[in-house]
Formats: C-alpha cells, structure tokens, sequence
C-alpha cells in the first residue's frame, strides 16, 4: 500500500465505528422520540411534559448541576495547588487524591449509603455523641433535601478527583518562570494564582468542566443508590421509562432533553472561556 | 521602638511560612481523610456479618465475618454477572485498543487531509451524554440479534473509550521519534517490520495501560449496562435492577466488588493518568 493511502486505512476502522455507532445512534434518538405509527408526532414530548415528575426531574439535575460541579471547581483547585506545594510523599497524595476517580458511580452511591442509611455510620456516630436517641430516617420521602445533600457529598467524593487531575496537568504546563518574574516584582501568592495560574488554566478549566457539566447531567446511578426513585432525575427518569415502563419513544424524548442541555452548557463553556489561537501556549 | 520592628519583620515571615505548611499538611491530611473514610466504612460492612450490617449502632471496625461475602457470592445471579461484566470489559478493552491505537498512530505520523475532521469527530465524542447510546442502539440490536449479548454491550462501552484510546495511543506514539522508525527501513525493514520490532516493545507499557483503562471504563458503567442487559447482566446491572429488593449487606458486598477491581487498575495505570489528561485537553 502506498503511504498516501495508509493513514486513510488506520483511520478506517475507527471512523467507520464512529459513525456506526456514534452519529448513527443520535440521529435515531431524535428519531424516536418524534416518530409515531403515522410520521411525525408531539405525542411523546408531550407525554413527557405532562408528567409531574419532568419538571421536578429537570430542575433537580439542574440544580444537583449548579451545586455539585462549581464546589468541585473550587476543591479541585485547591487539591492541585496543594499537591504542587508538596515537597515529600507526592506521588502518594496523588494516589490517594484520584482514587475515586476509578470508582464506579454505583459503588460511590453504595459507599454513601453505608453512611446515611438508618443503621449506617451517621446514625450511629450521632448516638454514639449522644445527640440522637434512635436512628433517624435520613433516605426517605419525608426528607428529600437531605437524599440531594447525600446525592451532592457523594457526587462531590467520587468525581472532584477527575477535575483535580485535568487541573494538575493543566498547571504543569505553565512556565515556572512566569512565577518566578512574578515574584520578583513582589505579587503575593494569592497575587500569583489569580493573575497567572487562573488565566494560563484556561484550556483545562474548559474541558474539566465541560466534562464535568455534562457527567452531572448524566447523574443516575448515585441518585437510584441513595434514594431510588424519590429523587427524580432525567436520567433516572429516561431509566424508568425504556425500562419499568416499556416506552422507548418518551425515553428518548427525555434523552433528546439531556442532549440539549449538554449542547447548550458544553456551548456556553467553549464561548465564556475561549482561548485566541494567540494566547495558547 | 524601632528595635522591636527589626527583630520582628523577620520572624513574622518565618511564623507566616510555619503557618503556611501547617496549613498545607493540615489540608492535605483532612483531603485524605475525606477520600479514604467513606472506603474504609464500606470495607466495614463488607467484613461484617449480615446481622451486624443491619445492627445498630454500628462500631466502626469491622469483625472479620465473611458471612456478607459468602452470600453475596452464592446470591443467584451474582457469579454469572461477575463473569459477564469481565466478558464485556475484555471485548472492550480489544475493540477500543485495536480500533483507537491505529488512528491514534496515523494521527501521529501522517499529515494529510481530513486530519482535523477526524480529530473533530474524536473531540465531538466529548460533548455528548454516550450512555444514552444505549436507548437507539437497543433497537438495532434487537434487529441484528444483539440484543441482551455482551458484545452488543461491549460495543456501546467501546464509544465510551475510544476517544481515550485515541487520545492516549496518540500521546504515547508522539513520544517515539521517527528516527527510530527510519533507521530500521534503511537496515531493511519495512514499515510493519520496524512497527513491530521498534515501536512496538517502546509502546506497550503504555498501550496497556490504556486497555487497563478502557477495561474500567467497561467495568463502571452502569446505566447503558442496566438497559441493555436483562439475561446476561453485569454486575452494575445486577445491582442496579436489584437495588429496591436486595437486603444491605447484599449492596455493600456488590459495592466492594465493583471497588475493588477499580482500586488496583488505578493503581496499575496511577503513572499514565496525568499524561492521559494532560493530552486529551487540547
């Protein structure tokens, strides 16, 4: 074969998988959720809209969305900025940093629920301090705030890790001199990190929370692990339609909903921290 | 007066510099404290007796009773789900390696046009939600005869690694000069020979260490895993569907199973991490 043709050849296999599998796929999505026996239809969509729990669903992701992912931000930061100031033991802390970063969110789920259920470890740490005389239901309907507060901390436990570790390698990047000019005019380290680390981390901020964003939306496993189904989430919900409820067209319809607003908060990190060709390093 | 401000300006920076490691370590040690405690009470419960998983008060140090564990391993379902998870993680980790560390190789080592396309179709991968893959992809298996297999899930599982193959097989590719490759064509070789005998034994750590990777992605996975499977479940599947049915000391076992694994392929592939990501933003 000759070499014009070769990396069209590598790159066969891969496209062709993507477009099968990938492209194809999405198209059908919208497919589904607009198809009826006779064409074109609303039907699903409405049925969708028409569920009391929708509206509830897509304000909790959202919500679960804007609580989680700026508090993993900020933990991230200051996790890859700890690690940088480490003299001894690094690649230790590191490990033990990005742990969670490997676990399934099922298994962070199951890992919260050791903790707040009504025998689990909260409880009894609150009885055994004496502030509680028996174990309160934490994960049941009456309380709801509290499963989105366990829904967040598990959130927060199993994939600020991911964040951290876009973020450190975002920062090896930055020239040490910059730093070092910097401190030569006598900018303080908070100085340092506002005019110099923030803006130069621009690329990793991006992706970490474009990532991040849309991992949020996609949140199912750590919800129907703590609370089942009293916390609707689009994703739970689009789980119980193609699934208890047999009705693939409104799951996809509900799909078609996380697809949106992926695009949309995918769109508006890619605009809000845009880097000019320029600036890049 | 002025005495005073002299013996002082520099021990208050020394004290601010104290400060500041004490306030270092202090983070350091709670971060970790916060990553390890929640694992360590799952371990608890896992090396509990039944009785005591759902016994209260709780102690916090676990007996060392393998009763959770005896039942979650001969719980119906459970050894076949295992099995299938391993199946689909294996074919996953194949499928994204011998699919991704091609193009990642001719991303490396060619230019030519469509080049950005196809790095645009790997980026675009990124922005949407792939587990929802799995709603369309069931009815053209179903059509194909895929449908409740583990290839069929594998295949949905590969569109979530791919672009980690690609990405990783192409930063590993770029850390070999082509020097290397010419000098065995003029020693005789041609291009698949010097592949095979020079690139290939430098990449392989790496190459492995994103098929690890590829293999926990698989692994995870839960909410394509829990659509697409009814017979041949994977252990997220398994218990996902029996979450509302199965007794506590059953989730925690299925919890330390699922972590476990998970802890030492991160571990295995701790070096490559930062490589990974630091390539796969641009």
């Amino acid at each position: 074969m000759t070499p014009r043709f070769l990396p069209y050849a590598l790159l066969l296999p891969a496209t062709l998988f993507l477009l099968v599998f990938f492209l194809y796929p999405f198209v059908q999505i919208a497919v589904l959720a607009f198809s009826g026996p006779d064409g074109f239809t609303l039907q699903h969509v409405q049925t969708m809209t028409s569920h009391w729990k929708f509206g509830t669903a897509l304000t909790n992701t959202i919500v679960l969305a804007l609580i989680v992912v700026p508090i993993q931000l900020v933990m991230a930061l200051s996790m890859a900025t700890i690690v940088t100031k480490l003299r001894t033991g690094r690649s230790a802390i590191l490990y033990i940093f990005t742990i969670p970063l490997g676990l399934s969110d099922l298994a962070a789920g199951i890992i919260w629920l050791a903790i707040f259920e009504q025998s689990g470890f909260l409880n009894s740490l609150l009885y055994g301090l004496g502030i509680i005389e028996r174990p309160i239901l934490f994960l049941g309907y009456q309380n709801i705030w509290v499963i989105f507060i366990a829904v967040v901390l598990a959130e927060v436990w199993r994939a600020t890790a991911i964040v951290m570790v876009i973020l450190v390698s975002g920062m090896g990047l930055i020239p040490k001199e910059y730093y070092e000019a910097a401190e030569v005019f006598g900018a303080s380290p908070w100085k340092r990190f506002v005019k110099i680390t923030l803006p130069m981390l621009r690329p990793s901020l991006q992706s970490a929370l474009i990532l991040r964003t849309l991992a949020a939306f996609e949140v199912f496993a750590v919800v129907i692990a703590l609370g089942g189904t009293t916390l609707p989430v689009l994703m739970g919900e689009t789980f119980q339609w193609q699934f208890a409820l047999q009705d693939r067209n409104v799951a996809s319809a509900y799909a078609l909903v996380i697809l949106a607003i992926s695009v949309v908060s995918t769109l508006f990190f890619l605009r809000v921290l845009r880097v000019p060709k320029e600036a890049r390093i | 007066m002025t005495d005073a401000i002299l013996t002082d300006t520099p021990r208050s920076v020394s004290d601010a510099q104290a400060a500041g490691r004490f306030l270092i370590i202090a983070s350091t040690v709670l971060l970790c404290v916060w990553v390890l405690v929640p694992i360590y009470l799952l371990a608890v419960n896992t090396l509990s007796s039944p009785q005591e998983v759902s016994g209260f008060p709780k102690s916090g140090v676990p007996s060392f009773d393998f009763g959770s564990v005896q039942f979650f391993v001969s719980f119906a379902g459970v050894a076949r789900a295992l099995w299938n998870s391993v199946v689909v993680a294996v074919l996953t980790m194949v499928l994204s390696i011998g699919l991704g560390a091609p193009a990642g190789y001719a991303l490396t080592r060619f230019d030519f046009p469509g080049k950005e396309a196809f790095r645009m179709l790997v980026v675009m991968t990124r922005a949407f939600p792939l587990p929802l893959l799995a709603l369309p992809l069931a009815v053209m298996f179903i059509r194909v005869g895929l449908d409740d297999t583990a290839l069929g899930l594998a295949l949905v599982h590969t569109v979530l690694a791919i672009p980690f193959a690609v990405l990783i097989t192409f930063s590993i590719f770029s850390g070999i000069p082509i020097e290397l490759e010419e000098a065995a064509w003029t020693l005789g070789c041609n291009r698949w020979q010097a592949f095979q005998k020079v690139v290939l034994p430098l990449v392989l750590p790496g190459i492995t260490a994103s098929a690890v990777f590829a293999f926990t992605i698989s692994w995870n996975e839960v909410f394509a895993a829990a659509v697409l499977t009814i017979e041949n479940r994977t252990l997220t599947a398994f218990l996902v569907q029996n979450l509302n049915v199965s007794p506590l000391h059953l989730k925690f076992a299925g919890g330390a199973a699922l972590v476990i694994p998970a802890l030492i392929f991160i571990f295995a592939v701790r070096k490559y991490l930062f490589s990974m990501w630091g390539i796969a933003n641009r």
